[in-house]
């Protein structure tokens, strides 16, 4: 398979990401939106990197890039388990206190 | 029911799309081509049954789909550490972490919109349709034919983490934030002593 089959697949990954995060109503759907989104973009990042001579530059990038995923999704679920308790809900649209 | 029908037409359409994924590839790149095919069914796949489904639960194990089938595509790509580390963080640890969220999202199955999502999907697709033709019109890719074996480079890449003029700021830097992030997570979701239940303050209720 050439480069350009694996970027396909990471570009449509990355569109349903987007699509997860716009479409739906639920701080849980946006949260599995970005993970799709990491994903896309260390599809890229691996697929550059075997592509472009093997070295080991975007291997490694793709590694930080799940390093730092993981931490984003314990933070980002211990502001959502807060969100619950203040707001009583999840609707991303329901945490408005900065609004007027 | 209308719904049912959607439901219906939807994952026809997804076993449509997956026969003709893989009968590409073995079109295209024989055994090899497969491999892509399925991997790349997987992932997609499982990220529209993501966005279309209306229950929490089941998108939630959906994305177990999509995470093992880029697991896959690594391993397709010759990063095999890359391909084990990805099942275990995504498939073992993220993925437990959001169906911990699922369990405190109320069930709302009234939530998804079909019109949404589905003018969600026309508009990122042609997007991404529109962009690709663009893009393919002007860059030549490379081909996996010119390409040597991939290596297993496990022991490279630990040496890289703690080499001077390899990633050593990025690994201590990344560990710092990993301690911070954890310490940070449990002090943010952790219950306030004033939230708990005074008997003082609840009075006959």
């Amino acid at each position: 398979m050439g480069l350009g089959a694996y970027i396909a697949v990471s570009a449509v990954l990355f569109a349903l990401g987007v699509v997860c995060i716009i479409s739906r109503r639920n701080m849980i759907y946006v949260l599995m939106g970005i993970e799709m989104i990491l994903n896309a973009a260390n599809i890229n990042f691996v697929a550059f990197n075997r592509f472009n001579g093997d070295a080991m530059d975007g291997r490694m990038f793709a590694i930080f890039v799940i390093i730092l995923a993981a931490a984003e999704a314990a933070v980002a679920l211990g502001i959502v388990l807060n969100v619950y308790h203040l707001f009583e809900s999840i609707k991303p649209s329901d945490v408005d206190l900065m609004r007027d | 029911m209308d719904t049912d029908k959607a439901q219906r037409a939807f994952y026809a359409l997804l076993g449509v799309a997956t026969l003709g994924l893989l009968g590409w590839g073995a079109s295209s790149a024989g055994a090899g081509g497969v491999a892509f095919g399925l991997f790349a069914a997987l992932t997609i796949g499982g990220s529209l049954i993501c966005v279309w489904e209306r229950s929490v639960v089941r998108s939630a194990f959906s994305l177990m789909a999509t995470f093992t089938g880029v697991a896959g595509l690594f391993l397709l790509l010759g990063a095999d550490f890359l391909a084990v580390a990805q099942i275990l963080i995504y498939v073992g640890g993220i993925l437990a972490l959001i169906l911990f969220g699922v369990m405190l999202s109320p069930p709302d199955l009234a939530e998804r919109k079909l019109s949404r999502v589905l003018s969600a999907l026309v508009l990122l697709l042609g997007a991404v349709a529109w962009v690709g033709a663009k893009v393919s019109s002007t860059v030549t890719w490379a081909t996996a034919g010119e390409l040597p074996e991939p290596t297993t480079k496990v022991d490279e890449i630990g040496v890289a983490f703690l080499d001077p003029d390899g990633y050593v700021v990025a690994f201590e830097l990344a560990a710092m934030i990993l301690t911070a992030a954890l310490v940070a997570a449990v002090y943010i979701a952790r219950r306030k002593a004033s939230d708990l239940t005074d008997p003082r303050t609840e009075g006959g209720a």
